[in-house]
């Protein structure tokens, strides 16, 4: 089967990125060879067109290569890509893109992911891009290898290549019945290849080891405890680093006496400008000498969660561009439609929370500079260090075990520069992990954001007119997929009081939320199903086939409900990959509750590479959507987080659970896709519509039902 | 004070009340229970004191004085995983993992207590425990296959 070519469907949006790539690649051929050893390796670009020129010898600029695949003379095979492990498990899903086209077990492949020294540049782990693009150009790295070494044994038997095949690590002859381990051909040789794009891969009807449900690699490394979070790195002499934190945001320091802390026996006091911190032997003095530290601070009043709608539509700008689109008449199609809705939403601030707060560790030793942190930008990190320390990224090596999550809110570097900063003023290794009320209060958020919206509908149940407003919460998802003639959507920056930035998702949640309760409530005012009401409007197929394998699975045509008890249905799509949700709920009115009873979610992402691992993307995408959707919002007031904790701030917990359940629609026929965030996308409007259909009120605001729900 | 940590004896020195999962990681290096949140409302930190789960976060360390600990790491046998860990790996559970000591020594408290937890049971026994990646479903399967080794 033909693949449709990949198209630009993931490019980051506005909060993803922050400055322009700046590519850098510290491996050359030499040192790849001393470091790994002998053997046979192949090279890919990150730009197709550099491709070819790479037939021979590695001729492309350093700057451009992607990853790395080498074959060693035991045969083991390495992958070296500047990826991150944030339990996307990325690691198994590459692993076993390579193990299919190499034909080896997949305990033979490694993965150097996420360190600066010895994986090419990577811009970063996020937007769903691992798979749509560094999937594709592995598989033809991984085949490219194959070919170059089918055809060094063709060489050393005089056998026609057309003859022999690996199989399981070895090269056979159909003939001769010859074979040889692949570790074994490369024996002594340093060959560098590029890839060659016109290879030819193994098309998905005949995978054998992608497709499959391959169990998470070093999966034992964590039922064991054994594998190393930063958080659990100790070095040789290492102190343990605090910071001096303000006491809200915009706060200034006016003045600091830290003579009582430095004091303390075997701390080390840092200030340098608006950075204060100590160092200590153990966390307990580090903590003793933070609270020695007398600060004066300025602070500045600035509106609180009470006032941060108004803010953000007060603040808005003007902008049109990618995010924009505008076609028709909308004031006159609405003036003119059957069924016309005005309404305007509000989305809270949320935070990612990954279980593993920010982290750092790190040392200096012969004016280089090594950094352990969790972080979805390894080589981000390492350009910001180099900015923050003044000296060549060469003399800095970041390096990122697999870590506690990240969600879209480890892109930055805080931790990693306070422990740098501090370790140096030291000479000691230097940990730091963020409390979580730090974790909670400094990191940044899930935008807040305003959206406003007009629809018009005719008699008949075709949308006519589309007119949608965002403010700040951003521009991801912000097209609508329904068929609308006369049409105006908008995104406009705003000014943020709170610090924010990219969440799975990205402004898609706030966005899908906002048009499938509208496409809901037109549904209603038309007297229309809300399914056959969203299926008139649509002409994407793969939509489509969410929404109807979602609502069969359901038992949507069917549902009878009991009292109290409502569905709603709710579909979206964000980088190239659709997913709908069923949701059932019942209201309970003698406690003001809504309990979430079932959801069904239907999400189709191309070709499956993992079916367990996508199944568990799914469901924890719906898990944690379950938060954002119904109680999960960021209180604050003056620069102040007022929620900081677990236990004022509510996440989704096993009692919250409703029945899961996922339908996996496997699409051989186009490539595949990331799984990571738009799975998120159905469950708020489903809840919301849900919520709608058992107790008449609509509901216009995310979270949800924060405190019950008064009917 | 003395601390019998996964059947070995331990001298260790610490401030007063220091927590046990400060003592355990930093002065014991056992990093395998981890840091959460730091007052008991994650689970991250879970650890067995005498048998009975407890956040290793909030309980100073010398309230564990005289008793038992079992960790995350010593939950092997002979070098054989525990049914828990057996189960969790075979379900696939995690993403990130990092809640995973967390959770498994919860369920392994759980499961001694109640051999054959009903998902009532599990829910009620598991609350206490965050996963952010959301992989509560497949815990909750784990902790059954668990049940049935």
């Amino acid at each position: 089967m033909k693949q449709k070519e990949p198209i630009d469907i993931t490019a980051p949006e506005q909060y993803e990125l922050n400055e322009a790539p700046v590519y850098q690649f510290n491996m050359n051929r030499r040192r790849f060879f001393q470091a790994m050893g002998s053997g046979v390796a192949i090279a890919f670009t990150t730009y197709k067109s550099i491709g070819g020129v790479l037939s021979e010898e590695l001729k492309a600029p350093e700057d451009q290569v992607g990853a790395w695949i080498h074959i060693g003379e035991s045969g083991n095979v390495t992958i070296y890509t500047g990826k991150a492990e944030v339990g996307q498990n990325i690691r198994t899903s590459l692993a076993q893109i390579v193990a299919e086209e190499l034909d080896v077990r997949m305990e033979k492949i490694d993965m150097i992911l996420g360190d600066t020294e010895l994986t090419p540049y990577d811009r970063g782990t996020f937007g769903s891009r691992s798979i749509p693009y560094m999937g594709p150009q592995l598989r033809k790295a991984a085949a490219t290898a194959r070919e170059v070494l089918l055809e060094m044994a063709a060489k050393e038997w005089k056998a026609d290549r057309a003859t022999l095949f690996i199989e399981k690590g070895e090269v056979k002859s159909r003939q001769t019945k010859q074979t040889i381990n692949i570790g074994k051909l490369t024996q002594g040789k340093e060959i560098v290849k590029g890839i060659n794009e016109q290879v030819s891969v193994t098309p998905p009807e005949k995978w054998k080891i992608s497709g499959t449900s391959v169990a998470k690699v070093n999966g034992e490394s964590f039922v064991t405890g054994i594998h190393k979070f930063v958080t659990d790195i100790k070095l040789p002499g290492m102190l343990y680093g605090k910071v001096l934190r303000a006491p809200a945001y915009g706060a200034t320091l006016s003045s600091a006496d830290v003579s009582a802390a430095k004091k303390i026996k075997d701390v080390v006091v840092v200030q340098d400008g608006n950075f204060i911190g100590v160092a200590a032997p153990d966390l307990h003095t580090a903590s003793q000498a933070l609270a020695a530290i007398k600060a004066e601070w300025k602070t500045v009043p600035q509106p609180g969660r009470g006032e941060i709608f108004e803010h953000l539509k007060k603040t808005a700008q003007e902008r049109s561009g990618r995010d924009s689109d505008s076609t028709g008449d909308v004031a006159g199609a609405l003036n003119k439609a059957e069924v016309k809705i005005e309404q305007t939403f509000h989305v809270d601030y949320i935070a990612h929370a990954p279980l593993e707060s920010r982290a750092g560790v790190a040392q200096w030793a012969n004016n280089k500079l090594t950094v352990w942190t969790g972080t979805q930008r390894p080589f981000g990190v390492q350009e910001e260090l180099a900015e923050v320390f003044n000296i060549p990224k060469e003399n800095i090596r970041v390096i990122m075990p697999d870590t506690g999550s990240g969600y879209g809110g480890k892109h930055t570097s805080e931790a990693g520069i306070e422990a740098a900063r501090l370790a140096k003023e030291a000479n000691k290794p230097v940990k730091l992990v963020w409390t979580r009320e730090e974790e909670f209060t400094w990191a940044y958020f899930r935008p807040a954001g305003v959206i406003e919206v007009k629809a018009g509908a005719d008699k008949n149940g075709i949308v006519t007119a589309w007119e949608f407003h965002n403010y700040n919460s951003g521009g991801s998802g912000i097209q609508t997929p329904y068929e609308v003639a006369s049409r105006k959507i908008q995104f406009h920056p705003s000014d943020s009081p709170l610090r924010q930035g990219s969440y799975r998702g990205l402004a898609a949640t706030a966005n899908v939320f906002a048009r499938e309760s509208i496409m809901n409530d037109l549904a209603i005012e038309l007297k229309m199903d809300p399914l056959t009401f969203r299926l008139k409007n649509l002409k994407e197929e793969r939509m489509i086939n969410v929404l109807k394998g979602a609502a069969e699975k359901f038992g949507w045509a069917n549902y009878k409900a009991a009292p109290g008890h409502g569905i709603g249905i709710a579909c979206g799509t964000e980088k190239g990959s659709f997913v709908a949700t069923c949701a059932e709920v019942a209201f309970d009115r003698s406690n003001e509750e809504v309990k979430v009873l079932r959801a069904v979610t239907a999400f189709e992402c191309g070709a499956i590479i993992n079916p367990e691992h996508l199944e568990n993307q799914i469901q924890g995408s719906v898990v944690q959507g379950l938060g954002g959707a119904l109680f999960e919002w960021i209180d604050f007031k003056d620069g102040k987080i007022l929620n900081a904790r677990f236990s004022d701030y509510r996440v989704p917990r096993f009692g919250d659970l409703p029945v899961l359940e996922t339908v996996m629609l496997n699409r051989k026929d186009i490539p595949s896709l990331g799984a990571g965030e738009t799975p998120i996308l159905g469950i708020a409007p489903a809840i919301r519509n849900a919520i709608a259909n058992a107790t008449g009120k609509k509901l216009f605001s995310l979270p949800l039902v924060p405190n019950g729900l008064k009917v | 004070m003395e601390l019998q940590v996964n059947e070995k004896k331990y001298s260790v020195e610490a401030h007063a009340g220091e927590s046990l999962l400060s003592v355990l990681r930093d002065r014991l290096d056992l990093t395998g229970s981890k840091y959460g949140c730091g007052e008991g409302s994650c689970g991250a930190c879970t650890v067995l004191v005498s048998g009975a789960a407890v956040r290793s976060c909030i309980l100073p360390a010398s309230s564990a004085v005289g008793k038992e600990i079992t960790t995350i790491e010593g939950l092997q046998k002979n070098g054989s995983l525990h049914r828990v860990q057996t189960a969790f790996l075979k379900v696939d559970v995690f993403q990130c993992a990092y809640c995973a000591p967390g959770m498994i020594m919860s369920a392994v408290s759980l499961l001694e207590k109640n051999p054959k937890p009903s998902a009532q049971d599990i829910t009620q026994a598991m609350q206490g425990n965050v996963c952010r990646c959301g992989t509560y479903p497949r815990v909750v399967k784990a902790i059954q296959e668990a049940a049935k080794i």
